[in-house]
């Protein structure tokens, strides 16, 4: 079976990988390209562990093919925090309000509600829990994951 | 598995009709990528449409309807205000499938043509009274989309056939449609029964009306005396109470782990009777 060659963006980064056209964007990224923080946990889109955002929009990358990533820009975990280490404000809320236990499904919590935050900066409860109702945490920490949602987002407006 | 990215939809048939294998199109990949990781479907080849120009796009026609491509997102339907304001009810369908991750991804096409009995999105384009633009390899043609489900999992197309857009008619004045389901959870869960009810008033009276019924049939359903027993009246009391036992008698479901057949022939007309108020506020002007 022929690999087809996939150039894309992730992240900024140009990036290329040889791909099997069964392959999913998830294991592209994972074993193509190393960036082991998108995450497993279902394979097929009910857990939220691997979201990225494709374009601009979150997504579930395992139910992604790695050839449609193609032109596209997809960012992942690894991008949020800035180049020199600092932490992205949601990734410093989840520490302060210890919003994660085992961490397995964090990555891709972080990732989506970057993505709410982007659309709408300041949402209720209700908002927070909604859009992430695809995100599953085994370890059941959903309080203090939404509690660290809300405090980041009155940070990043300068409310807080 | 070849992966194709045909630019037009008739490449796109002809490609199908000339494979012998397993063949797939992906639009969101939302359900096919899931049967492929259980092993349900290994295509021999998959025809990805997405590089077909249009796809993503929502469109006037030029008698006031849509023209709502084979790509486009529930998420991006969710975001198309004006389309939202002339057909709420297919719009609050589709945003119902699955978790914000998936909203990304599924398409009201994707969706019928999974040919789930359950599928949120197709009542609401039934009761809408939709049209599908279906693409072989000798052309195009139009047809109602309550043709199309042929059984679970199943559809009307031939091989080598595909939709290349869902189109809907012009809204006009007076009228309203809306879609609700039961679950037993508040989010990211399947039909048990889903309703759909489209309504153009002419005053008071329902002139005319679409009842869709998802999740009690093989297919999703259209109910003709669902909606003759609401057409002609203010949808009164008299008539409400019609509608439900209209809709309960048409609902032939079966028991299954979401629920008995005689659980979803009473919700059948339940949530009947509540949608088409909620269509008939819409129709009126009132918000929700």
């Amino acid at each position: 079976m022929s690999k087809i060659h996939v150039t894309t963006t992730v992240n900024g980064d140009p990036v290329e990988f040889l791909a099997d056209p069964r392959e999913t964007l998830l294991d592209a990224l994972r074993d193509r390209l190393g960036l082991t923080g998108s995450k497993e946990g279902c394979g097929t889109g009910d857990c939220g562990a691997c979201s990225v955002l494709l374009d601009g929009r979150l997504v579930s990358s395992c139910l992604v093919l790695g050839v449609e990533a193609e032109g596209k820009r997809v960012d992942t975990i690894e991008g949020l925090a800035e180049a020199d280490g600092t932490l992205h404000p949601l990734q410093r809320k989840f520490l302060e309000h210890a919003a994660l236990q085992c961490g397995f499904c964090t990555p891709g919590i972080l990732v989506a509600s970057k993505a709410l935050l982007a659309k709408n900066p300041d949402p209720t409860e209700e908002e927070v829990r909604y859009w992430l109702a695809g995100n599953l945490c085994r370890c059941t920490g959903y309080d203090k994951i939404v509690r660290a949602v809300i405090d980041a987002a009155a940070e990043m407006r300068g409310a807080a | 598995m070849r992966y194709h990215t045909p630019q037009t939809f008739e490449d796109a048939a002809r490609i199908a009709a000339g494979a012998a294998g397993v063949t797939r199109f992906l639009a969101g990949g939302t359900d096919v990528l899931v049967q492929m990781r259980s092993g349900l479907v290994l295509p021999d080849d998959m025809i990805d449409l997405k590089h077909i120009p249009g796809v993503r796009d929502i469109a006037r026609t030029a008698d006031g309807g849509w023209r709502i491509g084979v790509a486009v997102s529930g998420a991006e339907l969710g975001e198309h205000a004006a389309l939202k304001a002339d057909w709420p009810g297919v719009v609050e369908a589709m945003e119902l499938i699955g978790s914000t991750q998936v909203q990304g991804r599924a398409t009201l096409t994707g969706n019928l043509c999974n040919g789930s009995p359950a599928a949120d999105s197709v009542p609401g384009l039934v009761a809408a009274g939709a049209m599908v633009t279906v693409t072989g390899p000798s052309g195009s043609r139009d047809v109602a989309v309550e043709t199309i489900p042929a059984g679970p999992g199943k559809t009307a197309l031939a091989p080598g056939e595909l939709i290349s857009a869902i189109t809907l008619p012009p809204r006009g004045a007076h009228g309203g449609d809306a879609y609700l389901r039961f679950i037993p959870r508040t989010e990211m869960d399947i039909a048990v029964v889903g309703c759909a009810v489209n309504l153009v008033l002419d005053g008071d009276q329902i002139a005319s009306a679409r009842v869709a019924l998802g999740a009690v049939a093989p297919t999703v359903i259209l109910v003709p005396e669902a909606a003759a027993a609401i057409t002609g009246t203010a949808l009164d009391a008299a008539a409400l109470e019609a509608l439900a036992g209209a809709a309960s008698a048409a609902a032939r479901p079966i028991s299954d782990k979401r629920g008995t057949a005689d659980f979803r022939t009473e919700v059948a007309g339940v949530l009947a009777r509540r949608v088409a108020e909620i269509a008939y506020a819409r129709a009126k002007g009132h918000a929700k």
